[in-house]
């Protein structure tokens, strides 16, 4: 008998699943968006994207060695934080900006926290914030609309168009008509604006024809579902396409590295609010399709407000987050002062966590029937 | 009924490696030189001794009697001379006062042991003293004196008996291959639990990957007319386990803290089903049992019809050894099953296997931070949390760990199993138990 025992408390064995793991399959299932993230928007959000991850784990790396801890970028947390600061900045940025988010995010966000596991803000998100409210300007022009890179290469803008992938600039321009495509950028913002215009305005008489065209451009953007999905819109790179999140959200779940529990909540009061409060004609008269598929609801419901360390881990705690999550980006979208409200509802909503795990404790199995 | 699907919360989905073992027919280990008899194998107080060093014994004598009424006897499992009484290694752990039996070869049976008569006449009472005197005590895993769960209260009456064939654990064929070659004796003996129980509604749960047993239990029942009803059962990790079991088949909860008799529900294993017909119909006491010796470590992996007491070494030379990676051995399944750090442990009369997993599959890797993922909470069978349980406890904060419902924690392993951080919840949780279990007892004093 020459073999030496271990010993340890049971159970024996246990899952395949490993931190990296889960970490590498959320970056998998980033990559169709990444992809569309560089057709849409051009080989620059692809640098952007590498400049964020870059940053976030070198940050990590760096400020461990620094403390002498164990270095633990392997795991792949850092990649992920990486990618997500990066889809939530516009494409035109300077290149510093995706570096200091991601810097700020790990350094400010998760080590001083003790890192992975520890922090109670989702660290893209609120290196997100920190960009946003720094460089306002920066973060928020939309300069680039989609596929306008293509008109640096007239042949494959000729190809792409007679596949009609791909509308020349003229032809852009004609579709949409009443919309300035070029400076007013994200479908929220349009929304928003012309929002703002019918509710100055709609009392005065002598305005009556810009009522009318707000009206006319809220419907051309209601019309416009198809561009939401596919993600022909502009906006920060990787939150256009719905399509492109989605099929990444579906591995995910088929993983099983999410739930549907707080992306359904979520959108699903998104949806439900909106359609009760967000038209302009009073109440019920919103086009809840177009709240959900505009902006970053979709990155943010399936991507970032799922994060399991910023998330509850009860059941019914992952439904009251998701619903709470869809409160604040309604009010924000709808009252609040920006066009879109999906990373700031999240954030909050990071902070009642460990008040809903403390009130959502679920009943132990037989607990009820005890008198 | 569509809604009421047989189920229950939470769970998990291990790989089964039933396959190692699922075939290979009950064999008789041939017997020991010698065995180890320990006076505690089953819950509840430990037998006291009743024969001296010296003393020659027969199969089935008893070698210590039951101390009270939680407790049972246990029997000589071979003839032979008695040899020692000493403090010996147990497979549940610690050292235990056993009776060393040295072996004459001879096997001769104690004259007590004969063909019972119409035993099936036999009344109640009479009947639960004889399962007491044959040390039944249950052979699932955490045997429980089975006199004990014989007998509820008055004012707790039995309506639904399960036999638990459930045989969750990975690995583990034991009772699968009793099922299959001794069917009519475990019905025998499901047909007794319910005449001492007074009981009209049975239920045998057995898991679907068993579709043999369910398929000849079936056939059995249809022939003999019994108003039994084969229960087949989703393959989900604890689903043996008797509270999950009795919610999945009746629907009905045990409360927390609770017994299965709170419900009118008793549940025992098959192989006690067995031990009770033999205990009923020709007194034999409880001095062997089929136990399966498996994992990728063993080189032939066996089901083994073996004598209490045989040293694991026995069992595991029979097989062919082990391995040369192989790096633990397992008392009991993968899930619950207790480590061994040596091969001179007997098989006790708990012990529904003997594994060995090698290091590819028993790897011990460094716990990660928790990530809050959840899954521990999504898999928790008790509706706990077992995250957030563990980190209490590390804290050594026991109040909290209390309120958080720590004892009723069933210690199946689901949490553990699924965590991709491969926290060691149970090892917290079992110290937590204990911590808490003494704070409770020193407030109350």
């Amino acid at each position: 008998m020459v073999n030496q025992l271990f010993v340890s408390a049971s159970p024996h064995i246990s899952d395949k699943d490993t931190i990296p793991r889960i970490m590498y399959g959320v970056v998998i299932s980033l990559i169709p968006a990444t992809i569309g993230s560089i057709y849409f928007f051009g080989i620059r959000s692809g640098w952007i994207i590498l400049l964020a991850i870059i940053s976030a784990v070198a940050t990590e790396a760096g400020l461990q060695k620094l403390m002498k801890k164990p270095i633990t970028v392997k795991d792949g947390s850092a990649v992920v934080t990486g990618i997500l600061l990066a889809f939530n900045v516009p494409a035109e940025v300077p290149w510093w900006i995706p570096v200091l988010g991601s810097a700020f995010a790990i350094a400010i966000g998760k080590i001083p926290f003790g890192g992975l596991g520890y922090n109670s803000l989702n660290p893209a998100l609120l290196g997100r914030a920190f960009l946003l409210a720094s460089w306002p300007t920066k973060m928020t022009i939309f300069k680039t609309y989609p596929l306008q890179w293509i008109s640096d290469y007239p042949r494959l803008a000729e190809f792409l168009s007679k596949l009609s992938l791909y509308k020349t600039a003229a032809e852009e321009k004609l579709s949409l008509s009443g919309i300035d495509a070029i400076t007013t950028a994200t479908p929220l913002n349009v929304f928003r604006q012309q929002k703002d215009i019918i509710a100055q305005f709609s009392n005065d008489s002598a305005m009556g024809e810009a009522v009318t065209n707000a009206k006319t451009a809220i419907s051309q953007l209601y019309d416009s579902y198809g561009n939401l999905f596919w993600g022909n819109i502009g906006g920060c790179i990787g939150e256009t396409s719905v399509f492109l999140l989605l099929i990444g959200a579906i591995y995910l779940i088929y993983k099983r590295y999410i739930n549907l529990r707080i992306p359904l909540s979520y959108i699903g009061t998104v949806a439900i609010l909106t359609w009760l409060f967000g038209g302009t004609e009073g109440f019920l008269s919103g086009d809840p399709l177009f709240h959900v598929l505009a902006g970053g609801l979709m990155l943010g419901a399936f991507y970032m407000a799922t994060d399991m360390v910023t998330s509850p881990v009860t059941s019914s705690g992952r439904y009251i987050f998701g619903i709470g999550c869809g409160v604040i980006t309604v009010l924000i979208r709808l009252i609040g002062g920006y066009p879109e409200g999906v990373s700031y509802s999240i954030l909050l909503m990071n902070l009642t966590v460990p008040l809903i795990d403390r009130y959502t404790k679920p009943k132990t199995f037989g607990k009820a029937d005890k008198k | 009924m569509i809604f009421n699907k047989q189920t229950f919360k939470g769970g998990v989905h291990p790989p089964e490696y039933k396959e190692l073992a699922e075939h290979q027919a009950i064999e008789a280990l041939p017997l020991p030189q010698q065995v180890i008899i320990p006076v505690q194998q089953h819950l509840g107080a430990p037998a006291e001794p009743i024969v001296n060093v010296g003393d020659e014994v027969k199969v089935g004598d008893k070698v210590c009697e039951a101390k009270g009424y939680v407790s049972v006897p246990s029997h000589a499992s071979i003839s032979g001379k008695v040899k020692a009484i000493e403090k010996r290694p147990h497979p549940v752990g610690g050292n235990v006062l056993s009776i060393i039996i040295e072996s004459d070869g001879k096997d001769e049976l104690s004259a007590s042991i004969a063909p019972v008569p119409n035993y099936l006449a036999q009344d109640a009472a009479e009947m639960k003293k004889k399962i007491q005197a044959a040390g039944l005590a249950g052979m699932g895993g955490a045997a429980f004196p089975t006199h004990v769960k014989l007998s509820p209260p008055s004012d707790k009456p039995i309506d639904t008996f399960i036999l638990n064939g459930a045989e969750c654990e990975p690995f583990l064929t034991a009772d699968h291959r009793l099922m299959l070659e001794r069917p009519n004796e475990i019905l025998e003996g499901v047909r007794i639990i319910m005449k001492i129980l007074g009981c009209k509604t049975g239920y045998i749960a057995v898991e679907k990957n068993k579709p043999d047993a369910i398929a000849l239990l079936q056939k059995l029942l249809d022939k003999s007319g019994d108003a039994l009803k084969v229960v087949p059962l989703n393959v989900k990790y604890p689903q043996g386990a008797e509270k999950q079991l009795i919610k999945a088949i009746t629907n009905r909860k045990v409360p927390a803290g609770g017994l299965p008799m709170d419900v009118g529900c008793l549940v025992h294993n098959v192989g006690t089903a067995k031990a009770i017909y033999d205990a009923i119909s020709s007194n034999k006491p409880l001095y062997e049992r089929v136990v399966t010796v498996t994992g990728k470590g063993i080189k032939h992996s066996k089901n083994l019809l073996v004598r209490i007491g045989t040293p694991f070494q026995n069992l595991i030379d029979f097989c062919g050894g082990i391995t040369e990676d192989t790096i633990k051995i397992i008392n009991g399944g993968p899930m619950m099953g207790i480590a061994q750090y040596t091969l001179e442990v007997p098989v006790t009369k708990g012990t529904s296997g003997i594994l060995a997993l090698t290091k590819a599959e028993a790897k011990l890797p460094e716990p990660e931070p928790c990530i809050r993922c959840a899954r521990c909470v999504d898999a928790c069978p008790m509706n706990l949390l077992p995250n957030t349980l563990a980190r209490v406890i590390e804290y050594k904060r026991y109040d909290e760990a209390h309120q958080l419902g720590v004892l009723d924690c069933i210690e199946c392993g689901s949490c553990a199993f699924v965590c991709p951080s491969k926290i060691r919840h149970i090892h917290f949780l079992k110290f937590g138990k204990l911590e808490v279990t003494k704070m409770l007892k020193s407030k109350a004093a």
